[in-house]
């Protein structure tokens, strides 16, 4: 289902391009290494990146684990620190769909009229990485280089919550040196779903156990996905196992290049 | 009802077997623990949920308007439900007209008791079954069995979960957690006690054993004075009722009795024939993965010197009209039994459908059964919470259920009714949190604790233990070690302070920028 590359392709974004940057709370404490990797990647392409310090965290594990009241507020603050931008992107699907999905029901929660327009007005800017990368900039080849064997996993959130489709596998088609193979099974879920990778562990860890088990079957030197918290779930089954497959945020593929090699 | 190989000890029940209720079942997550451990059940589900998923994607793909047939199912169902007052009464009227008589049963208590009476009526101690959820739903054949009435299970995956003393785990397949070996055991053991014996030497070739099922079967078809059905469908404008199944033992069932006994949900009125259309081409290829559904029978009323003379039919509240109060939890009754989210959903493919602790297992049954029974009990309270909210379920529903939403809908109303009790740890910690990130410097004071952690654990990237409750990840899993520099603190360093301060205007043509 790829469209097909146009003449007219950028590899640029347009003069003045901007961008607030969510860097999502997950991301900035514990996976720092991705947002810088968007970062570097969009100023690459010549967009100014912006990091509203005023940020925490989208709620979404307080909304998904049923505390509704406890994620209006960051909903409030959300609104506040990221209203004023025409553009948002994240690097995570499953934050990217808390927004967009489910802002709009903790706002009708809170009873509050100018809560409900604000959100209708900002969800609909926030973008996955990827969508902002294809959609909004209209730019597929990045011009990043990685030489590895490699294989995708499209997170739950970004797939069926936002329906990416291709678009991160055809960022990573146009990566040069890279050998990107399919893997097995990819579309089900790996088992980490938030809290439920604690309140149902057991689950959790035996769905995420066919996920590796998939993974390692590819031969796959690096596993690339959307979202830090599904690759953490992956990575740490593929780490107890001693795998040997590490696991990468598309951000950080896209922003690698012959020099950073 | 398929998987490879042997038959290893017996399938681990957590009760007495020869109960076969779910009642007072533990909560989810230990339920799944035992369900995992189960080897064989393991490999006779994901065997028999991959296989039938694979054909239903197959048939679905084959459809190319299959999405504006799951928007006219779903708008059809709302409809259906936003008048639901009027196509009852109309329902009832039609059928009354046809030759029918119409009971109305507010919860599981009455809908038995009514049945046991007709059939007391009659003079007999026995019925025979055609596959129904409804009647699973308000256990009817414990009551009748209590009432000193053997209600026999016609359809072959009820037969094997009934002499098996089991308890059904999918909603179409109720078997679906035995294989074929097992299934030979169940009928040398069981038959003899419920009928017609296994025949000598039974094996598990898959048509010996429906060749017992058959025999055994029989007689009870040919004795048998009263059946009792569920309704996959009841059309208002004419009164009649529809009956989809695969084996013909339903048909059996409806036409050789003199009594016929129908137990329907109210949500399963449809206002008209030509509504029904648009279902015989949804349920069939969601629920089995077939193009068109081998056994449909439709009767209106009684018809003379044809078929059963008396008919009953008990309309089914049970819950029902309280889902219907609630705007959005309300689309859970659009819900027609196809099953096509339990064979996509990873967690029951894995726990099973006995962990659902309610004959409505899966992604259904854990939206569901909360509304349908509250969310009082430990069990209930625990359903929402089955999944890992990862979508497939969504975008298999021929009705279009949004259940992640319901499910997320479902949590709220758990933690709300824990609102003001005695603060669980759990409560505790979500509020700290939402406390630390209500202002980002709380939050980076936060991190800072985090890169602490991280200074002490040296030069390790991972961490394989850690004190509880994040023990629960560690059990399996390697955890990350927090980096020395969040993303906050290396923008600070490289961008500045000023984050957001520069607020120059996009320009033209800017695709993004400060407003």
């Amino acid at each position: 289902m790829d469209a097909p590359v146009t003449a007219g392709a950028r590899t640029q974004a347009p003069p003045g391009t901007r961008v607030a940057l969510l860097a999502t709370c997950f991301n900035d404490t514990m996976w720092p290494e991705t947002p810088k990797a968007v970062v570097r990647l969009l100023e690459r392409l010549g967009v100014t990146v912006e990091f509203p310090v005023e940020q925490t965290c989208c709620g979404q594990m307080f909304t998904n684990t049923g505390y509704a009241d406890e994620a209006i507020p960051l909903v409030r603050s959300f609104v506040e620190v990221f209203g004023r931008y025409d553009a948002v992107v994240a690097p995570s699907g499953s934050c990217t769909g808390s927004v967009r999905e489910q802002y709009a029901d903790l706002a009708t929660r809170s009873g509050d009229s100018g809560l409900q327009e604000a959100v209708g007005e900002v969800a609909p800017r926030v973008y996955e990485l990827s969508e902002y990368l294809v959609d909004v900039l209209g730019i597929t080849d990045v011009g990043a280089y990685f030489p590895h064997r490699v294989t995708y996993h499209p997170t739950c959130h970004s797939l069926r919550m936002l329906h990416v489709g291709d678009r991160p596998l055809r960022l990573l088609r146009e990566v040069r040196g890279i050998d990107l193979v399919e893997l097995p099974a990819a579309a089900e879920c790996c088992g980490f779903g938030g809290t439920f990778a604690v309140k149902n562990a057991d689950v959790s860890v035996a769905m995420g156990a066919d996920k590796a088990r998939h993974v390692r079957d590819t031969g796959a030197e690096v596993l690339v996905a959307g979202d830090n918290s599904c690759l953490a779930h992956i990575g740490g089954l593929l780490g107890r196992e001693r795998a040997g497959v590490r696991t990468m945020h598309l951000a950080e593929v896209l922003a690698a290049t012959e020099e950073s090699a | 009802m398929s998987g490879e190989g042997r038959a290893r000890g017996r399938t681990r029940l957590p009760r007495a077997e020869t109960t076969a209720t779910f009642v007072g079942m533990p909560a989810f997550p230990s339920m799944a623990r035992e369900a995992l451990d189960n080897t064989q059940q393991r490999r006779n589900l994901a065997h028999a949920t991959h296989t039938i998923r694979t054909k239903r994607a197959a048939v679905v793909g084959e459809v190319p308007q299959w999405e504006a047939l799951r928007l006219n199912g779903s708008q059809t169902k709302d409809h259906m439900l936003a008048h639901l007052d009027d196509y009852l009464l109309q329902l009832e009227e039609n059928l009354v007209e046809a030759g029918a008589t119409v009971h109305w049963a507010r919860d599981a208590d009455e809908a038995n008791r009514i049945a046991i009476d007709l059939v007391r009526a009659e003079g007999v101690d026995e019925v025979v079954k055609v596959k129904s959820m409804a009647t699973q739903e308000i256990e009817l054949n414990e009551a009748l069995e209590a009432a000193g009435i053997a209600a026999w299970e016609t359809d072959l995956a009820e037969l094997i979960v009934q002499l098996g003393h089991d308890r059904p785990s999918h909603i179409l397949v109720p078997a679906i957690h035995r294989n074929r070996s097992e299934i030979r055991d169940i009928f040398r053991r069981e038959m003899a006690r419920a009928g017609r014996p296994a025949p000598e030497g039974l094996t598990d070739e898959p048509t010996q054993l429906a060749d017992a099922a058959r025999l055994h079967l029989r007689e009870k078809f040919l004795r048998a004075k009263v059946a009792i059905s569920g309704a996959n469908f009841a059309i208002a404008e004419t009164g009649s009722l529809v009956v989809l199944e695969s084996e013909g033992n339903g048909r059996m069932c409806l036409t050789l009795p003199e009594t016929l006994i129908s137990v329907v949900g109210i949500e399963k009125v449809l206002p008209s024939w030509s509504d029904l259309s648009t279902f015989l081409q949804l349920l069939p290829r969601s629920s089995t993965g077939e193009r068109m559904n081998p056994y449909t029978t439709m009767w209106t009323g009684a018809a003379a010197g044809d078929g059963p003379q008396d008919v009953h039919v008990i309309l089914l509240d049970n819950g029902r009209t309280s889902v219907l109060a609630d705007e959005v939890g309300r689309q859970a009754l659009r819900c027609i039994r196809c099953s096509a989210c339990l064979n996509v959903c990873p967690v029951y493919e894995r726990a099973g459908g006995h962990a659902y602790g309610s004959v409505y297992p899966g992604p259904i049954g854990a939206v569901l059964t909360p509304q349908l029974r509250g969310t009082s009990s430990k069990l209930d309270q625990s359903l929402p919470y089955a999944s890992s909210l990862c979508g497939a379920c969504f975008e298999v529903c021929p009705v279009r259920i949004d259940i992640p939403r319901l499910l997320v809908r479902l949590r709220t109303q758990v933690i709300d009714g824990k609102r003001g009790g005695l603060p669980t740890a759990e409560g505790a910690a979500m509020r700290s949190a939402a406390w630390m990130f209500a202002d980002h410097r709380r939050f980076e004071k936060a991190q800072d604790a985090a890169t602490l952690g991280s200074l002490l654990l040296g030069r390790r990237t991972s961490i394989h233990r850690l004190p509880w409750p994040a023990s629960a990840w560690t059990e399996a899993r390697n955890a990350p070690v927090p980096p020395r520099e969040t993303f906050r603190e290396w923008w600070v360093r490289t961008h500045g302070e000023s984050a957001t301060g520069t607020t120059g205007s996009g320009g033209p043509g800017a695709a993004g920028g400060v407003r």
